[in-house]
């Protein structure tokens, strides 16, 4: 299927290249250069690229392009999703995905993708059997190995690969014995000009790192279920269970996985005028105009927080994309710094915490080109923001048991809010 | 990073490794352990690692650490290699030093070595054929991961010499304990097809294999091969159909991916339609019903005209939990299979996967963004209450909003239209201009398909004239002129708006547009357009050449309907074009001149003038670029990309009639190579006559997906039969009492009907049928006849029509289709039904021979659970009894005084002990005086053993009877020769067995059988080719000749060509196995494998007795 990966960094660089059938001339990699530079933006370059004898499917990720070449029909989600599993695998390995990391760690790097595929057919994928494949480097197993010529590679097949629970490896111990679960909601809102929203949704994930011995399992109940309106599941959940029971039953992986991804929308399914489950946590009031024949222009921008339930509102980070027509803006924050970048023509205002009382704003002037008409469109405002404690959509964790194991394990679960898509039109 | 670290702690280990050079020392290498040349190398190689990047380690230097024999050093050296390699730089000088190492015991070490060799080996065949010993050593490790890695290695090294040897190493891999193993050659062999194509039918035998395999590991790898060698051959899918079904949730996420696709072809061609008119499905009704019986047949004579095979419901609802998969390409697999095989109904159940799919990476979005493109065109409604999920963002890139606004446009109605033009307002004001034009396009397309709105956005467009952007205005225009083109009556107005504009406009096509537009409709606007073209004649030279066509066009038209005003003009304009650059112009310019201004040469042509250039055209239809994608499946790389990628498999139509639907069952219950024979479990099984022999398969199999392969159904021959009827009366078991409280109350009297045979019954047909499975019932005693009753009443109230879905709760429903369901199965295959039947009510091992010996064959095989688990060889020997039984002459009654003997071969193992061959011999007294105390006497040789069957005490003129005895032949066919005795007289008698009588058949799988034939080659092969017989060619006769012959069981293949024979001796429990292959015409080749040499060579003499022509 996955005939050669080629990894590409922002200059255009081929800085490594793996081939799992045939070498294949990384010439190939001259039709996506040529799609890249049609493409104004990295992300515009078209992830699936035919080209005469190949097809070329990429996926951009810190800034890298990982090229897959394949050569004949094969479902291009396939390819995309594998691909991306391979960048999620190599930052679990070296914490970070740059092209400094692979190029340092590049035996590692190739002895995964040798694991990874065969053929060009995805074989190991799973973290945990992968760590049992090939250890992951640190710097005192580098320097252990030198000098004992021992290796990061395993000798014996992963239990995991043929066991019931390919997800977890056996034979796990751990002193202390703690499970940690965060449910993370993202909220995706677009919000019109006159403040009412158009339309929002919320993206939840439960993330976990598990460390506990033996094989547990566990269930985790929620107080309100049926908020979910759509879930996918980590594969060791158990759907019937789920279906049945809305509990999530399961045997975790040893350490970070993500348990769950659901999705709790405002409008989709119920009748109109149904009241909108997702509370809008930030307001935004603005007033950005142009006038025409003048070369100035009014930019003025209040935030305010509503309906956190009291929590604060951190790690406000508003930007937006004034026109072209604007050559600089001279503003003024009530609050944090903001940067204005000429050539890109981009305003971001790093706001911090939102202080009820005294609600941050940015106010000032903008200076356009002196004879260029007024800019037709106004700019939109995107928001990022973080509410510690609280799931917005209201979610909330019942209880987690364990059975199967005798000890009793330290449990924790927090709540996190964000802003994911967040846009208000102006 | 670690290169300092490194080298200092290397010059401190210094001594240390010295000191353990001897240890360290490698025995593939040549053993010249000198100590300075170690020095050197770790001096080199310190050197290299002080400017390594500067000037890169010389080959040279990588070479020599190659050869030391320090590991860490090799070790190093490799690492640089891939180093290298990783790079795109070529390494390949290195190949001869590199590949010494292949043997090398640390495993990293190894392992690079094997990156290297794939990389490489192809370059330099003739090198890497040194290693290939190596791996073939490998394959032989007992750990699974070394066998694995060796087979992975050794299938990627494309060398075409070494294809047999790959063969060779995928069959016994393919057989091989470790399912990981397995996965490995089911990879292998796609890389085996892609380096030799011409091994395609070797291959296909594998598959066929693996494909049985009951490892989830193995079923996604195998079906991928499958994908890639054999796409075609859809009739090796249909055994291994419901166990793929079953399986699919526990395949790891890749493999499900492919075998969804696989699955979504096959289905295409084994079902009818489901998306006919009025048809609807409740899905508890139908879930339920599935998972009574899924072997039912579906029932005809339903008013309904079409309804669900079994099979194909069973794939939708196994795939459904699927579509909560966190992998983005199984939910879209699923998807499409719900696209393309659920009833229309059903497939909104996928809308929330794909629209949850959107919030993952950009890539995933754009190719799940394309197949809703091609969706919705189709079915607006499944994607219509999530519009607002798609509603761009100034952030996403502009392949994702582009998407987006198609599908907002495809999902445009009456309803929702004032919605989405008021986002749309929004776009055409955004700053990313290529998407602003694209929404344009999307209003005008919004405009035609609904009528109500055509003049809004007319006006809007019109308003959107005055943009300043250019790219907008031209758009508009582009996009006003296809709408003006629905309906010019009454736009007069707009069109002379547009001339206004002519001048402010630059694009080109906006401006052909516009004369296209003007020239069009020259008449309506009849004091603009001369001075459109006056302007355009002076300006005719710097246009651009799709603009200047257009003028030309104009001026003809004018030319025909106002040639007072125009005819200078036009034929300046005609002029100009005729000695224009660019050739179209000029060949245009030259045919309108011809077309429009009379001359003699002209002809008739141009008195039409008029009406080819004017005449009415159609509008032109805004369609999506969507369109005509569904021509793909979905999901596909060629969908994606709109084109036919190579190695696309078409998606069939569906059958108008389904094709045999019992080309699925498992009828034949595959001998399991894991069977351990438990009393305990086989006996109760037979006493209750198995009823439920029927789910046993695929019971089987979900016991087998948890690991634990037992499966007491495996040992039964004939019993399997027992009657589908029965079965689905006992599988419903607990639920046929529930169910029969809630419907008592409702229709007692449809009950009473049933017992009169269902007098109202709609149709005679149904009636038959329904007799025939009340008849059926009754034969097969163990049904109990509270659910047969049940059964009954249930389906004849289904009869009557007036049971109405409403009334009856979900499980009543479900008991109705069950039993009525359950009727058509045996109506269609009668002969096999009833055959079945039949049997379950005489002996189910069915020997033709006289009875009323004291073991009943009967008994026996009653018994054979208990006789047999007391041998524990590792495979079964199993008892397939086969019939008739030649029986030979003992005793001529002529010699023996009146007492006439005749034995025969039951071909049972002999219960007392299982290394003696079991004869029966069959006394008959043919004198007029009662024979008496028939016993045996001496036998010869002294060595022979035998158990002597008890004596018969009187043996009356005329009677007869048989009795059991065993001999211990010792695998030989030298004659035992005894006495028989009766009181008065003893008669020597001798027994020659046929060679073929000293075995008993085994099953084995055809994994085994390959198996134990790779170890039984060389000495241990006998050949032979013979022609066949012209009766013998045909498989069932001559698997009937070879088993008549000799006691030998038959291994399921499946290939058509090949049969495979299993025994064992009686005695040594030596195995010998048959192998049959048919060769062109009548010519085949008969292989025995077996250790006693002797034997082999007598049962071939015999075979090919048996089989050749006379």
């Amino acid at each position: 299927m996955i005939h050669s990966l080629f990894l590409v960094n922002s200059s255009g660089d081929i800085f490594l290249e793996k081939h799992w059938k045939s070498v294949v001339s990384r010439s190939v990699c001259d039709y996506f250069f040529e799609a890249q530079e049609r493409a104004t933006e990295p992300e515009n370059v078209p992830p699936v690229i035919p080209t005469p004898h190949h097809y070329l499917i990429s996926v951009l990720r810190h800034r890298i392009y990982f090229v897959a070449v394949i050569q004949s029909e094969v479902p291009p989600l396939f390819v995309i999703e594998f691909l991306h599993r391979v960048v999620d695998t190599f930052q679990d390995y070296f914490g970070v995905c740059t092209e400094a990391a692979i190029k340092d760690n590049v035996v590692v790097v190739y002895e995964l993708l040798e694991e990874m595929l065969d053929n060009g057919f995805p074989l190991a994928t799973e973290s945990n059997i992968l760590k049992e494949l090939i250890k992951p480097p640190t710097i005192l197993r580098t320097m252990v190995n030198t000098i004992t010529g021992s290796t990061n590679v395993g000798e014996q097949l992963p239990t995991g690969q043929l066991s019931v629970v390919p997800w977890r490896r056996t034979g796990v111990k751990y002193t202390n014995n703690e499970a940690y679960f965060d449910v993370v909601e993202e909220i995706d809102v677009i919000i019109d000009k006159s403040g009412s929203t158009i339309t929002a949704e919320i993206q939840g994930v439960i993330d976990a790192c598990v460390k506990l011995t033996g094989m547990p399992d566990l269930t985790l109940s929620f107080m309100n279920p049926r908020l979910l309106d759509d879930v996918s599941f980590h594969p060791c959940v158990r759907f019937k269970r789920w279906e049945a029971e809305r509990i999530l039953s399961f045997i975790p992986p040893d350490g970070n996985f993500r348990l769950l991804s659901y999705h709790v929308s405002s409008q989709n399914g119920y009748p109109v005028g149904y009241r909108s489950l997702v509370a809008i946590p930030v307001y935004v009031k603005h007033n950005i105009t142009f006038r025409e024949g003048s070369s100035q222009g009014r930019f003025d921008l209040t935030l305010g927080p509503k309906q956190t339930m009291g929590k604060g509102v951190e790690a406000v980070l508003v930007s937006s994309q004034l026109p072209r027509g604007v050559l600089n803006a001279n503003l003024s924050a009530s609050q944090g710094t903001y940067t204005f970048d000429p050539v890109t023509k981009m305003l971001t205002w790093d706001v911090g915490k939102i202080n009820p009382q005294k609600l941050p704003s940015l106010k000032g002037s903008m200076s356009l080109q002196a004879g260029a008409s007024k800019p037709d469109e106004n700019p939109s405002i995107n928001i990022q923001f973080k509410i510690q404690q609280m799931a917005i959509s209201g979610l909330k964790v019942n209880r987690l048991d364990m059975y199967g194991e005798k000890y009793k394990p330290f449990k924790g679960i927090k709540y996190m809010t964000k802003a994911g898509k967040f846009q208000v039109r102006t | 990073m670690y290169g300092c670290g490194f080298s200092a702690f290397r010059l401190e280990a210094r001594g240390a490794m010295k000191a353990a050079l001897v240890s360290a020392e490698n025995l593939q290498l040549s053993l010249q352990p000198e100590l300075s040349q170690e020095e050197q190398a770790l001096t080199r190689a310190r050197r290299c690692h002080d400017h390594k990047e500067a000037q890169g380690p010389g080959n040279d230097e990588l070479k020599e650490m190659l050869e030391s024999n320090k590991e860490s050093l090799k070790l190093e050296a490799m690492k640089r290699i891939i180093g290298l390699i990783a790079k795109g730089k070529n390494a390949s000088e290195l190949f001869p030093a590199v590949v010494k190492n292949v043997a090398n015991k640390n495993i990293e070490l190894k392992k690079l070595v094997y990156v290297y060799l794939v990389r490489y080996a192809e370059e330099q065949q003739d090198l890497a054929l040194l290693s290939i010993s190596t791996f073939q050593r490998a394959l032989k490790d007992p750990n699974q991961l070394i066998r694995a890695s060796a087979l992975r290695v050794l299938s990627s090294i494309r060398v075409p010499i070494i294809v047999p040897i790959m063969m060779l190493a995928i069959k016994e891999s393919a057989s091989d304990m470790s399912p990981y193993v397995r996965k490995t050659s089911a990879h292998a062999i796609q890389k085996l097809y892609s380096l030799d194509p011409e091994q395609r039918e070797h291959l296909i035998e594998v598959i066929e294999k693996l494909l049985k395999d009951k490892s989830t590991l193995v079923a996604g790898s195998v079906v991928m091969a499958f994908e890639e060698v054999c796409p075609d051959r859809i009739d090796l899918i249909h055994k291994n159909y419901r166990k793929l079904c079953n399986l699919l949730v526990d395949v790891e996420e890749w493999g499900q991916v492919v075998i969804i696709s696989m699955l979504t072809r096959y289905a295409r061609t084994q079902f009818t339609s489901p998306w006919q008119e009025g048809v609807s499905f409740d899905e508890n009704n139908e879930k339920a019903f599935y998972d009574s019986d899924s072997e039912e047949k579906r029932d005809e004579t339903e008013t309904k005209p079409y309804m669900m095979d079994p099979d194909h419901r069973l794939l939708l609802r196994n795939t459904k939990p699927l579509l909560q998969s966190r992998n983005t390409a199984v939910v879209m697999a699923v998807a499409q299979l719900y696209w393309h095989l659920a009833p229309t109904h059903e497939v909104s159940a996928v809308t929330k996967s794909l629209v949850r799919l959107l919030r993952s990476h950009r890539e995933v979005q754009y190719v799940v963004l394309q197949n809703i493109a091609t969706m919705s065109i189709q079915r607006k409604g499944m994607f219509e209450p999530y519009m607002k999920s798609f509603y761009v963002r100034s952030t996403d890139p502009t392949h994702i909003k582009t998407l987006k606004l198609e599908i907002l446009t495809n999902l445009a109605n009456e309803a929702n239209i004032s919605t989405i033009l008021r986002e749309f307002q929004t776009y055409v004001k955004s700053q990313d201009k290529a998407f602003a034009a694209a929404t344009i396009q999307a209003i005008g397309r919004c405009a035609t398909n609904i009528s109500e709105v055509t003049d809004t956005c007319l006006n809007g467009l019109v308003l959107l004239l005055s943009n300043r952007d250019e790219t907008v205005v031209a758009e508009s225009v582009v996009v006003i002129k296809k709408l003006l083109q629905t309906q010019p009556t009454q736009h007069s107005e707009i069109i002379k708006h547009m001339a206004k504009l002519f001048d402010k406009i630059t694009v080109a096509m906006a401006r052909a547009s516009i004369l296209w537009l003007i020239g069009e409709y020259c008449e309506r606007v009849p004091k603009i357009a001369p001075d459109v073209l006056r302007k355009m004649a002076k300006s005719f030279t710097s246009e651009e050449d799709i603009v200047k066509l257009q003028i030309v066009n104009l001026a003809a038209k004018l030319y025909l309907t106002n040639s007072k005003q125009t005819k200078l003009l036009t034929q300046y304009i005609l002029n100009l074009g005729k000695y224009d650059q660019n050739y179209d112009i000029r060949d245009r310019t030259r045919f309108i001149r011809q077309l429009i201004v009379p001359n003699e040469k002209s002809g008739a042509l141009s008195k039409y003038a008029r009406r080819i250039l004017l005449a009415p055209k159609p509008a032109p239809l805004l369609q999506s670029a969507f369109k005509d994608r569904d021509r793909y499946q979905l999901g596909t790389l060629s969908h994606s990309l709109n084109l036919k990628a190579s190695g696309y498999q078409e998606l069939s139509d569906w059958p108008a009639v389904a094709p045999d639907q019992s080309v699925r069952n498992v009828e034949v219950i595959e001998p399991v190579n894991e069977w351990v024979p438990t009393v305990g479990k086989s006996k109760p099984a037979k006493s209750a006559k198995s009823e439920d022999k029927f789910y046993s398969d695929s019971e089987g199999e979900q016991v087998d997906r948890k690991g634990s392969k037992n499966s007491s159904s495996s040992s039964n021959d004939s019993s399997s039969s027992s009657s589908s009827s029965s079965s689905s009366s006992s599988s419903e078991g607990s639920g046929s009492e529930e169910s029969d409280e809630e419907t008592s109350d409702e229709s007692p009297k449809s009950s009473s009907q049933s017992g009169e045979g269902s007098s109202e019954s709609e149709t005679d047909q149904k009636k038959e049928k329904n007799k025939k499975n009340t008849d059926s019932k009754a034969k097969s005693k163990a049904v109990n006849s509270e659910s047969e009753e049940n059964n009954n009443m249930v389906s004849s109230s289904s009869e009557d029509g007036s049971a109405s879905s409403s009334s009856d709760s979900d499980s009543d429903t479900e008991q109705k289709k069950s039993s009525s369901r359950s009727k058509p199965k045996v109506h269609e295959r009668p002969p096999k039904e009833v055959s079945l039947l039949d049997l379950d009510d005489v002996a189910p091992s069915a020997p033709t021979t006289p009875k009323a010996s004291a073991y009943s064959p009967s008994l026996l095989s009653d018994l054979e659970g208990l006789s047999l688990s007391s041998v524990s060889s590792p495979m079964q020997v199993t008892v397939q009894p086969f019939g008739p039984v030649k029986s030979h002459e003992l005793l001529h009654h002529m010699s023996g005084k009146g007492l006439s003997a005749r034995y025969h071969f039951p071909r049972q193992p002999f219960l007392y002990q299982p290394s003696m061959v079991q004869l029966q011999i069959t006394l008959t007294n043919a004198s007029d005086q009662p024979l008496e105390g028939i016993h045996l006497g001496e036998h010869s040789p002294a060595s022979l053993t035998l158990h002597r069957f008890s004596p018969v005490e009187r043996l009356e003129p005329q009677a007869s009877v048989t009795v059991s005895m065993g001999i211990d032949f010792n695998d030989s066919t030298q004659a035992a020769n005894f006495q028989l005795c009766t009181k008065e007289a003893e008669f020597s008698v001798s027994i020659q067995p046929a060679v073929g009588e000293l075995l008993l058949p085994a099953s084995l799988t055809q994994a085994d059988f390959e198996k134990e034939q790779g170890k039984l080659l060389g000495m241990n092969e006998t050949s032979a080719t013979i022609t066949m017989a012209e009766g013998h060619c045909s498989s069932a006769v001559l698997n009937k000749q070879v088993r008549s012959m000799a006691n030998l069981g038959e291994v399921i293949t499946g290939h058509n060509n090949t049969h495979r024979f299993a025994g064992r001796t009686v005695s040594s429990g030596a195995l010998v196995l048959v192998t049959v292959e048919k060769r062109e015409a009548a010519d085949a080749t008969i292989t025995v494998n077996t250790d006693k040499s002797v034997m082999a060579s007598m049962l071939l003499r015999d075979l090919k007795q048996a089989l050749a022509s006379a």
